[in-house]
């Protein structure tokens, strides 16, 4: 376990956020807080959960590690594996693809070289298909990090592409 | 804030706390007539009126904001543009039931609208209409936004209440009901986003206002998130009533069929509600104009009506191709079932599997009753009605569309390279005429 140099731990603000959260709920329900600690655990650690930082949150929260893991892989918005910094979540449900969905995913594939679940060898792009991101009037759509863009276009997404490229700042839902 | 005080915002909170009981409040809800508009359309007064009220154990209210059913998209909107009316509605739906922690339950992939919520709450606190003793009127009342992890079967209330108290989303078995035994086993009522901001209205105005709107047992008015082949997706609030034909024709609302093409199918209520055909959307058998209304829609069973649902319209034009959205749908349920029933999570797979084949050419004639019989398994057999909502689309496409899926087996080749467009039952209205 201590092979990651990384030392897991929150900062000051964020422990005092997740205290925060933990006084939402009554005495003795602080594993109400999980989803909500899982997200900022995500966005604090290179944006994935490591077994190491569900271990850290199951500490964190008074509770079983296996509580975490079993959450943590119920829910499709938490990565179990290292991702890129972009995670691009094409959405593939039946009201985007009326409105072109498919095309958008085939081009972002083809462009990227990558199919869903793969990143791209520089670590920039992950690119993974999701279910409805009730967002269907404006399809199709992709959410990254916490932003939707939508009304996506072939042309649109190499636009958004090359915006990340200069950005390179690990885009986080939260 | 300011804006929303101006337009007379949080004077339903002034007047339910200083001017009336819970029961009061309950009473108005249930002359008002306002069903659930999360889905099932269940009276929202007479669900409330259902909570447990035992001495000495908290009462909570969750609004269901976790919004996943393909095709809806309007409480998002509601949400980012008018965050005030849903926590107005949450002060006087906790005020009448009784609840001092009330939690908004939004989906997580929308974490900019619960910084949006989170900055609302604070701003109401601010002004006192959160916190303890508001507005002077001894009523405490906390209010939190929760967030979700991506998983639709969480929009189902148990599962909801599951994921809140920090599980996976499993549903529960009912009984029992959430009203006697619901997160951490105290009495809890869950409403969805649209139907809570509607109570602050009904308080302002009075039940019997708000029952003057619309048609018949569908008072007030409904968001409708329509999209597919349309000229303007988007939401719109309609009154209950409005006659189908104008819904989807008029430029006031869905400005007709893009591209000028014609339509071919639509489904009314969300993903999980049976598909129709246009000439069954527009009239019911008896040929009576169908309206958007609980029970217009509904009009003929499923033999050939549909359900309101929760208001998302998708509009197919004669291009869609009906095999590969029942196969896209079936995909997503089997995705999204949480795997508790054998039906469920085994159905789920073996139809995707079907209809998989059958979209790619490869299917056979006796595929089709296939699909009939294992939809038929798996509707009421299961613990959530998760079950049901996938078996619909796929009984009702084959119900309804029957020789697409034929022409698909026949035609192996062609179906690859053109679809089947649109067939003699789809459209009995010259497209000139319905706009008329
Ligand atoms: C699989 C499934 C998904 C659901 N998703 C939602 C949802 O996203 N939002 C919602 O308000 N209700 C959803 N419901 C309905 C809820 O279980 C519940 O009936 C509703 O929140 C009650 O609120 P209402 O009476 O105000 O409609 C879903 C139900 C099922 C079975
Ligand atoms: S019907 Fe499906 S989603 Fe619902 S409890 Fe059973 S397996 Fe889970």
């Amino acid at each position: 376990m201590d092979i990651d140099t990384r030392e897991i731990r929150f900062s000051a603000e964020r422990l005092a956020e997740v205290y925060e959260i933990i006084g939402r709920y009554p005495e003795g329900r602080q594993k109400s807080a999980l989803l909500p600690v899982l997200h900022i655990a995500q966005a604090e650690f290179d944006n994935w959960l490591s077994p190491e930082v569900m271990d850290y949150v199951a500490d964190l929260l008074g509770i079983q590690p296996i509580e975490v893991y079993e959450v943590a892989s119920f829910y499709t918005m938490f990565n179990l594996k290292p991702v890129g910094k972009y995670v691009l979540e094409v959405c593939r449900t039946g009201p985007c693809c009326l409105v072109g969905a498919e095309k958008l995913q085939s081009h972002l594939e083809t462009k990227l070289g990558i199919k869903p679940g793969e990143t791209t060898p520089d670590g920039m792009f992950t690119l993974k298909t999701v279910e409805c991101l009730a967002a269907c009037g404006f399809g199709p759509v992709m959410q990254v990090g916490a932003t939707y863009y939508e009304r996506l276009t072939p042309e649109k997404a190499d636009e958004l592409l090359e915006q990340f490229r200069k950005e390179n700042k690990r885009a986080t839902y939260c | 804030m300011e804006v929303y005080r101006k337009q007379g915002g949080y004077a339903a909170v002034e007047k339910a706390l200083k001017t009336m009981t819970p029961d009061e409040v309950l009473e108005e809800v249930k002359k008002s007539g306002l069903r659930g508009r999360g889905g099932a359309g269940f009276p929202t007064g007479l669900k409330w009126s259902f909570l447990a009220k035992p001495e000495g154990v908290p009462r909570y209210l969750v609004c269901n904001a976790d919004e996943s059913e393909p095709g809806t998209f309007k409480d998002r909107d509601l949400m980012v543009r008018n965050p005030h009316s849903l926590i107005e509605g949450m002060i006087v739906s906790s005020f009448a039931l009784g609840a001092n922690t009330s939690y908004i339950y939004v989906r997580g992939e929308l974490f900019y609208v619960i910084r949006i919520l989170e900055k609302a709450i604070s701003e109401a606190r601010e002004k006192g209409f959160l916190g303890k003793n508001i507005l002077g009127s001894g009523y405490d009342l906390e209010l939190y936004v929760q967030p979700g992890g991506g998983a639709y079967i969480c929009g189902e209330e148990t599962a909801l209440i599951e994921s809140l108290e920090g599980k996976r989303g499993n549903p529960r078995i009912k009984p029992p009901f959430p009203a006697v035994s619901g997160v951490w086993g105290c009495p809890t009522v869950v409403n969805n986003v649209e139907t809570i901001a509607a109570t602050s209205w009904i308080v302002q105005h009075g039940g019997d206002e708000y029952a003057k709107i619309g048609i018949g047992r569908s008072t007030g008015t409904k968001l409708i998130s329509a999209c597919g082949n349309i000229n303007k997706p988007g939401i719109y609030e309609i009154e209950l009533g409005l006659p189908v034909e104008e819904f989807i024709y008029s430029d006031e609302y869905c400005g007709g069929i893009a591209g000028g093409k014609r339509l071919k199918a639509v489904v009314a209520g969300g993903s999980s509600v049976p598909v129709l055909p246009a000439n069954l959307i527009l009239k019911t058998m008896a040929g009576e104009s169908r309206l958007m209304s609980y029970e217009s829609l509904a009009e003929g069973g499923f033999v050939s009506g549909t359900m309101l649902g929760s208001g998302g319209f998708i509009v197919m034009d004669e291009d869609a191709c009906i095999v590969r959205n029942t196969w896209n749908f079936t995909r997503f349920y089997h995705h999204e079932s949480c795997g508790q029933c054998s039906p469920c999570r085994e159905g789920t797979g073996w139809m995707e599997k079907v209809l998989h084949r059958i979209e790619y050419g490869h299917g056979k004639m006796s595929d089709i009753d296939l699909l009939v019989d294992v939809a038929a398994k798996i509707e009421g057999n299961t613990i959530c009605p998760l079950g049901d909502a996938a078996a619909w689309p796929v009984g009702s496409a084959i119900r309804h569309f029957r020789d697409e899926f034929e022409w698909h087996v026949r035609e192996p080749r062609l179906s690859q390279e053109r679809n089947y467009g649109l067939a003699g039952y789809a459209d009995p209205l010259p497209v000139q005429a319905a706009e008329a």
